[in-house]
């Protein structure tokens, strides 16, 4: 009786507030042993993998790797380039700026949460300052959010979740929506676009920023069908994640600048100004 | 057959670990649907087999333990545990006379009385749709029986040899 009446109180306690977050970060600490002896066997294969590969495989990924890093670093010098005339033409519109951000590097855990829901654990918790609603991307674009934080991991919800939903918009054209999970891996649905909204296969759809969550500009999804239906007030629109959600075992939780910085943008545009005076 | 009393405290912890293990462990997204309760099914076996050792108190706390590890709203596996593990202490004593048939009838029923109430709860956070794949572990789970049952028998009698 009594535990029927604790765990009720339990329920509505946590239902209603989350005051009880800090007995689940306590139990965390018996439980999350568990979830990395059930990691282990996949970490164990990974790391035999990789010490048994061959020398030529080595070698050859270490080619591609390296022109791979030529390449970006061409891209990186003239992005910077862009940056800063970016930030100049913000300081022109007196607009905000929002500068970079840190990232650091989880790994995932083998571990299955529960069938339903697109929930991934990753091996940092609050001990590395990761907190909730953090946004998580990998090498390709948008993971999803940090859902809860404990002390030795952390549990992150995918876009693909059918209870998450992330703002976008359209890269061609700035066209902004939201796109939900769909509970499947792999497919994301654009429910609230009308249907002679301008949208069509293959089109980026990237963070748009609103929200506050995820920081603007990163890819999401690429859409890959548009069915307008005419007795219908909204199109179905669904679009193919860019983030490889069921493969990658590294992921990166940012921590983006939530506020705006303008009076750094000036102090840049006046350094440059009086820079270029003195020449 | 009553067990004696002398199986270690070890074992039944080894034994509830090693199932929250199981609980967790990295399937395809087929086979997690078939995933049965282990958690559960550990319980129930301690339960039935030394309920003065095993009660009310080790199915709240490894309940409370099962939400924290599979991220559940605390509590609800708690309670689910507790009023099962709750059922099988009053019948403890007629359930060991039934025939293997009638034992794994009443796991089928706590298996699936647990089910209701997750779900009963889920819908209180709100509204879900039930999919019918939902009920596949209580199916599972009463298969997984006999397995569990004789695995559990060998590690509750197993003797080291001095």
């Amino acid at each position: 009786m009594v535990a029927v009446i604790a765990s009720t109180i339990l329920l509505v306690t946590e239902y209603r507030t989350s005051q009880v977050s800090g007995v689940r970060s306590t139990l965390s600490i018996v439980v999350d042993p568990i979830k990395y002896l059930v990691d282990l066997p996949t970490a164990i294969v990974e790391q035999a993998a990789h010490s048994i590969s061959s020398y030529q495989a080595l070698k050859l990924e270490n080619e591609r790797l390296r022109e791979e890093q030529i390449i970006h670093q061409s891209r990186l010098l003239k992005f910077e380039a862009l940056e800063n005339e970016n930030i100049r033409l913000r300081a022109l519109l007196e607009n905000s700026f929002k500068l970079g951000e840190q990232v650091l590097v989880a790994e995932l855990l083998s571990v299955n949460m529960a069938p339903y829901e697109h929930i991934v654990v990753v091996n940092k918790g609050t001990r590395f300052g990761v907190h909730p609603q953090q946004p998580v991307l990998d090498a390709n674009g948008v993971v999803g959010q940090v859902f809860r934080a404990l002390p030795f991991t952390s549990e992150i919800m995918l876009i693909t979740d059918p209870n998450h939903a992330i703002p976008v918009q359209v890269n061609r054209n700035g066209l902004l929506t939201i796109a939900m999970g769909s509970g499947q891996m792999n497919r994301l649905v654009l429910p609230f676009l009308p249907s002679n909204a301008d949208i069509r296969p293959g089109d980026l759809l990237i963070t748009s920023g609103l929200g506050g969550t995820f920081p603007q500009g990163y890819p999401v999804a690429v859409v890959d069908e548009f069915t307008a239906e005419p007795n219908k007030a909204f199109a179905t629109i669904t679009a193919t994640p860019k983030a490889l959600l069921d493969r990658n075992r590294e992921l990166m939780i940012v921590w983006s600048k939530s506020v705006s910085v303008p009076l750094i943008t000036k102090s840049i545009t006046t350094k440059e100004r009086s820079s270029d005076e003195v020449k | 057959m009553r067990l004696n009393n002398h199986v270690s405290y070890f074992r039944i912890i080894l034994t509830l670990a090693l199932a929250m293990c199981l609980r967790v462990v990295p399937l395809s997204e087929e086979m997690a649907l078939l995933n049965p309760d282990w958690v559960l099914l550990v319980l129930v076996y301690w339960a039935l087999n030394l309920p003065e050792r095993v009660g009310i108190f080790h199915a709240w706390t490894f309940g409370l333990l099962t939400d924290v590890l599979t991220g559940r709203l605390l509590g609800q596996y708690a309670l689910a545990y507790s009023l099962i593990i709750y059922m099988c202490l009053k019948f403890h004593n007629r359930l060991r006379q039934f025939p293997f048939f009638q034992q794994g009838l009443f796991i089928f029923f706590c298996l699936l009385l647990s089910q209701l109430l997750l779900f009963f709860i889920k819908n209180l956070q709100h509204p879900a749709q039930l999919h019918a794949s939902f009920w596949l572990p209580v199916f599972t789970g009463t298969i997984c029986w006999p397995l569990v049952y004789g695995l559990m028998r060998f590690v509750s009698l197993f003797r080291f040899v001095k």
